[in-house]
């Protein structure tokens, strides 16, 4: 489903990104997790080409972002994102948040996307409140809603941008349990998250990116399973995350 | 001082046909209105456009928006519309170089002058607003914008504007009562707005400070009313767990 083959990527002289291969498979759920600057929230933006990159080829659903006659646009449209900070979109209600882009980008009659959308809301155990604003919602709450956005695009692979960072620790686990039955239905998904809990209940694979590098890239079971296989960098980063 | 006050004169004879002074006051506030909203609407069409101009990843056009708002914000206003009136009528093709100065009267020709003059100042404002409306928002609208398909205009009619424009409503309210109240100049290359029936007013009947303190209060007035109503505009767009309106 997701083919990144050889992705590097420089900031002026700087480089971000160094060889970043890797597959993922229809129904797999791959968890991106490394330290903070080590390039994994830039490589989920690759995919779906909201940062660019100047070597390599990424391939969604068989379209190449490198290829200059993609349609980019387009492209986005079937992959759905979750941001850190939610980003709905402050100055229409939650039913306009669900709908606007399900007429303006897939253009569906109005009445097909309030309807799609309102199930979806549902879905995320929000229905009550679709006529509201997004700053009337709570943050678990609006990142929920922001879940359900993505859907309503009928997403051939979602992207998770550490849906959870920003979030209340009380409001965590509302929005891993929307992701962790999405990820049970069999939808596509990589996620950059440091919910070591969320990776190994759902993940099937998990990379660990160091520096601009994918440094491991390997089963969920196998990941954790023998902790002192990992290589040096992940152990470190491991025994920090997972001694409490 | 010695003065004798007479508030009655506004209701006397002009001496000009069956016109009282009041007359001249009621068409110096329809000048005045007509000059200050046609500019308006320029300035705010045109510095819409620039202010998106300054912010797309694209050099040439940011390069352009920026170059019209130095120009335009760093030469005196006065000294544009002197530009506008005397100067740029004789740069024009010479069918609309007569057509301007011979077809049109001379009312129309220097109203057409202060509009295009006060509008395409005022728009070089406006552009600055728009532009840092847009840039307040936090960069992560966009690009969820962009994540889901929207195209650069998509995001920017959507997205971006809808959410800039309110929050520049404040500043963009003081923009809108500059032009009223910059509409004055044009009473310098002929234009009979307020301020040219004051001072006609004035001349006239030798009744100086009646003529300018109601000037003022006119001015005072519709300044006073124009900032109210923006402020109920404000209120009917604010967003709601959102935007504080006026400072609560």
């Amino acid at each position: 489903m997701i083919s990144i083959q050889n992705v590097n990527k420089w900031y002026g002289d700087f480089q971000v990104l160094t060889g970043c291969s890797t597959e993922v498979d229809k129904g797999e759920v791959v968890v991106v997790c490394g330290p903070s600057g080590s390039g994994k929230s830039t490589l989920i933006k690759c995919v779906n080409a909201l940062e660019p990159f100047q070597k390599g080829d990424i391939v969604v659903a068989g379209t190449s972002i490198a290829d200059k006659a993609t349609d980019l646009p387009k492209l986005r449209s079937r992959v759905g994102m979750v941001f850190q900070h939610f980003e709905l979109f402050p100055h229409l209600s939650i039913t306009e948040n669900l709908t606007i882009a399900q007429t303006k980008v897939l253009g569906r009659g109005k009445d097909e996307a309030i309807d799609k959308g309102l199930k979806l809301l549902d879905r995320v155990g929000l229905k009550a409140h679709a006529h509201k604003h997004p700053g009337q919602l709570s943050g678990g709450q609006q990142q929920r809603v922001a879940i359900a956005r993505a859907l309503a695009m009928d997403p051939v692979v979602m992207l998770f941008d550490e849906p959870t960072s920003a979030l209340d620790p009380e409001m965590v686990n509302e929005v891993l349990d929307v992701m962790v039955e999405l990820a049970q239905e069999g939808m596509t998904m990589m996620c950059v998250t440091h919910e070591m809990g969320f990776a190994r209940k759902v993940a099937d694979r998990v990379i660990f990116m160091d520096r601009g590098q994918i440094v491991e890239d390997c089963a969920k079971d196998e990941f954790f399973g023998d902790i002192h296989a990992r290589s040096e960098r992940a152990q470190q980063f491991l025994a920090k995350i997972l001694q409490h | 001082m010695n003065y004798n006050w007479d508030w009655g004169i506004f209701f006397k004879s002009t001496g000009i046909g069956s016109e009282i002074y009041l007359d001249w006051f009621v068409t110096g506030f329809g000048w005045t209105l007509a000059v200050a909203l046609a500019a308006w609407i320029v300035a705010l069409a045109l510095g819409a456009v620039l202010g998106v101009l300054r912010t797309v990843p694209n050099r040439w056009a940011s390069g352009i928006a920026t170059t019209y708002v130095e120009i335009f914000r760093n030469v005196p206003l006065l000294v544009q519309l002197f530009l506008w009136y005397f100067l740029v009528p004789d740069l024009l093709p010479e069918p609309l170089e007569l057509w301007f100065k011979q077809d049109l009267n001379p009312a129309t020709s220097a109203y057409l002058s202060v509009v295009v003059c006060l509008g395409l100042f005022t728009a070089a404002r406006v552009c600055e607003q728009v532009r840092t409306g847009i840039q307040a928002l936090p960069k992560g609208q966009a690009a969820a914008a962009r994540a889901m398909g929207f195209t650069l205009p998509q995001i920017y009619r959507h997205v971006l504007l809808p959410q800039a424009f309110r929050i520049i409503i404040p500043p963009l309210t003081s923009e809108f009562l500059n032009i009223f109240k910059n509409s004055a100049v044009a009473s310098l290359i002929g234009l009979m707005e307020l301020l040219a029936q004051t001072k006609q007013t004035a001349e006239f009947s030798a009744n100086l400070f009646e003529a300018f303190t109601l000037a003022t209060l006119i001015y005072f007035v519709l300044n006073m009313g124009l900032m109210l109503l923006m402020r109920g505009v404000e209120k009917k767009v604010a967003v709601p767990g959102l935007m504080s309106v006026g400072g609560k």
